[in-house]
């Protein structure tokens, strides 16, 4: 697999570009009725998960909260499969059991797609020590939101993680609000990135909104950590640009803290540096935008005529069959 | 056979699925340089290390959280409560994400672990480490969950459960710790399958269904029953709260064709409502008389002897039942 430094660029911005896109799709099928339940949009945070998959391996291990159609995409997980399992259907990553909460994809080492806030950070703890147990030099990445960070799941599990000094990084995507309510009404600390003090971890702040930082600041915490495992900290500042969920029209935020994010983001400003040093043209960009705005288009056409999970097939997966040898 | 307690035959079934396979590793409070805090793991450390025999911080949401995480990346945990009342603490882990990711993950992910350590009241523990959590636990689909009475079953059932690839509850009791009973030699490899019953003793007038720490209180109020009333009774283990052995069930009923559950949770929603629903709904013409259930008083577990005795299912309470449904 190619380090960071060999990633290529124009390559991720393809992929935040299609994670927007199928991103917008999704938000328009839901509102057509297509797509139920629960919807979360990732939009605006796209450097936040395509740098740390540029800075690692594809044999890492990925785990984040409710907020995860990104996740699956950057880890390779088809647009055709997150679509599809969006419209409960038999072809989604989830075979259309999980919905948009609870995407996975074993073969991508994409391990969910966890609703219940907080709940999935023991989960990457036990990944991480699983990897130390069989003396692999694989690292977990642990994302989760900046309203993770008052659960008691999670204080648990850095705790564990630090004094086991398992190979994991914890990923605070903090888009400033849990839900409605803000870092500021919910956390007694001033800064995030102060929680890996108390479990004797090394934290960093990074600004969600530069590719480059992400992928280069990632890349240093996983060499070090897989030279010699321990935990480390990343409190990463970005801004979802829609509502907590679809229904949700985020009136507890001003329209000017909103552009102000928008002004810095993250695809324009990974396409300014590209174009900037001779690395990209307009065209390109174009033929790349349009390209992801076909395969989101083409999602949906797959997710539509995809068929249901089948009835019978209701109880199959309640339980596991057989036993270990 | 050799004669061992209930503690030693859990100690052994650990001991040889750590030995069998290397994805296997115990973890929780004080398994490991305190030997367990009840001994089950006494010499585990010593043998197998501190890689495998792992302390943890008094921490149930994170470290039953790590097990299911170590679980969907291959390994066999075995994950130690010091006891059930404080798995609530981790409740969140055993009911919402142990076994809700096979379905949620459409079949990607199974969770072979196992969550043990004793449940249910044992002796003046109070309101909070008194619960008998079978019947919360046997409400969720995705886990299996076993109730040990005898040394043999608990070997058995222990090791059968480890292998197992869904997340499964081995349900011990602190009161049959020190229990002895006839078990195998070390060198048979003793395995019993979830979900079936064990008929512990014959008899033809009434069955007495019933599962860990009443399964001794049944069997030797049977030998009074017979004694005393001259009624008969058939005592059936369940060994198993889920799956749950029907087939046995309805084959001792039939027999009998009157029924006593003995149960040690507590009443509403208890086991023994779903069993007598069973009953009911397969061999209604079967019965004799109603159903009758002896369990625990609905109320929070009194420190207080006398009380805790009062709230306890005993043999005076099984009796009265049981000459209840012979009309005796």
């Amino acid at each position: 697999m190619p380090g960071p430094e060999q990633c290529d660029e124009v390559e991720m911005l393809s992929l935040m570009l299609l994670i927007r896109r199928f991103e917008e799709r999704a938000s328009q099928q839901y509102q057509a009725q297509k797509i139920g339940g629960f919807c979360h949009l990732y939009i605006g945070q796209e450097a936040v998960v395509v740098g740390a998959v540029a800075a690692t391996r594809h044999d890492d291990y990925i785990i984040t909260a409710y907020r995860d159609h990104a996740h699956a995409l950057a880890r390779g997980t088809t647009a055709d499969a997150c679509m599809a399992e969006l419209f409960g259907k038999a072809t989604g990553c989830s075979r259309g059991l999980g919905g948009s909460m609870h995407f996975f994809d074993r073969e991508n080492h994409m391990y969910g797609g966890h609703a219940i806030v907080g709940a999935h950070v023991p989960l990457a703890a036990g990944m991480a020590f699983a990897a130390k147990y069989r003396s692999e030099d694989r690292v977990t990445l642990c994302f989760f939101g900046d309203g993770a960070i008052n659960q008691g799941g999670f204080h648990e599990a850095l705790n564990l993680a630090g004094l086991l000094k398992l190979p994991i990084v914890f990923i605070c995507e903090n888009n400033l609000f849990a839900m409605g309510t803000s870092v500021e009404r919910s956390t007694s600390l001033k800064q995030i990135v102060d929680r890996a003090e108390g479990y004797d971890m090394p934290g960093e702040i990074v600004d969600g909104m530069n590719f480059r930082e992400v992928r280069d600041k990632l890349a240093e915490v996983v060499t070090s950590i897989r030279k010699n495992p321990h935990p480390a900290f990343i409190e990463i500042r970005t801004y979802r640009y829609r509502g907590h969920s679809m229904s949700d029209p985020a009136s507890y935020r001003t329209k000017e803290e909103l552009e102000k994010f928008r002004l810095d983001d993250p695809i324009t400003r990974l396409r300014a540096q590209l174009t900037r040093e001779g690395k990209l043209t307009n065209e390109e960009f174009d033929e790349m935008d349009k390209r992801a705005k076909e395969m989101a288009l083409a999602s949906v056409k797959f997710a539509e005529k995809s068929p249901e999970p089948p009835l019978e097939k209701l109880y199959d997966y309640t339980y596991a069959n057989g036993a270990s040898a | 056979m050799r004669e061992i307690t209930y503690r030693q035959a859990l100690n052994e079934a650990l001991a040889e699925e750590l030995e069998r396979d290397p994805n296997v590793f115990l973890m929780g409070e004080e398994v490991a340089e305190y030997n367990g805090a009840y001994k089950v793991s006494q010499g585990l450390l010593d043998r197998f290390g501190s890689k495998r025999i792992i302390d943890t911080p008094i921490s149930e949401n994170g470290f039953a959280g790590m097990g299911v995480g170590a679980a969907m990346v291959g390994l066999r945990p075995i994950i130690e409560f010091m006891t059930f009342s404080f798995s609530l603490v981790a409740f969140d882990q055993v009911v919402n994400n142990a076994p809700n990711m096979l379905t949620m993950s459409g079949g990607q992910f199974n969770i072979p672990i196992t969550f043990r350590g004793p449940n249910g009241p044992a002796h003046q523990l109070g309101a909070t480490h008194s619960h008998a959590t079978e019947c919360l636990y046997a409400n969720v689909p995705g886990l299996k969950i076993c109730t040990p009475a005898t040394p043999r079953d608990a070997k058995g059932l222990l090791k059968t459960a480890v292998r197992d690839n869904n997340p499964v509850l081995v349900l011990e009791s602190e009161l049959l710790y020190s229990s002895k009973g006839l078990v195998e030699p070390l060198d048979y490899e003793l395995l019993i399958p979830l979900g079936e019953a064990e008929l512990k003793r014959e008899g033809t007038d009434v069955s007495i269904i019933c599962y860990a720490q009443t399964v001794p209180l049944a069997l030797a109020t049977a030998e009074t029953l017979q004694n005393e009333e001259e009624i008969n009774a058939e005592v059936l283990d369940l060994r198993s709260i889920k799956p749950l052995d029907l087939t046995a069930i309805l084959t001792s009923v039939s027999k009998t064709h009157r029924v006593v559950i003995v149960e040690q949770d507590r009443p509403f929603c208890g086991v023994g409502a779903e069993v007598c629903y069973r009953i009911q709904k397969e061999i209604f013409d079967e019965l004799d008389a109603p159903i009758m259930r002896v369990s625990q008083e609905d109320v929070p577990m009194p420190y207080n002897e006398r009380l805790e005795k009062a709230v306890l299912p005993s043999a005076e309470k099984l009796i009265a039942a049981v000459k209840k449904v012979c009309y005796a």
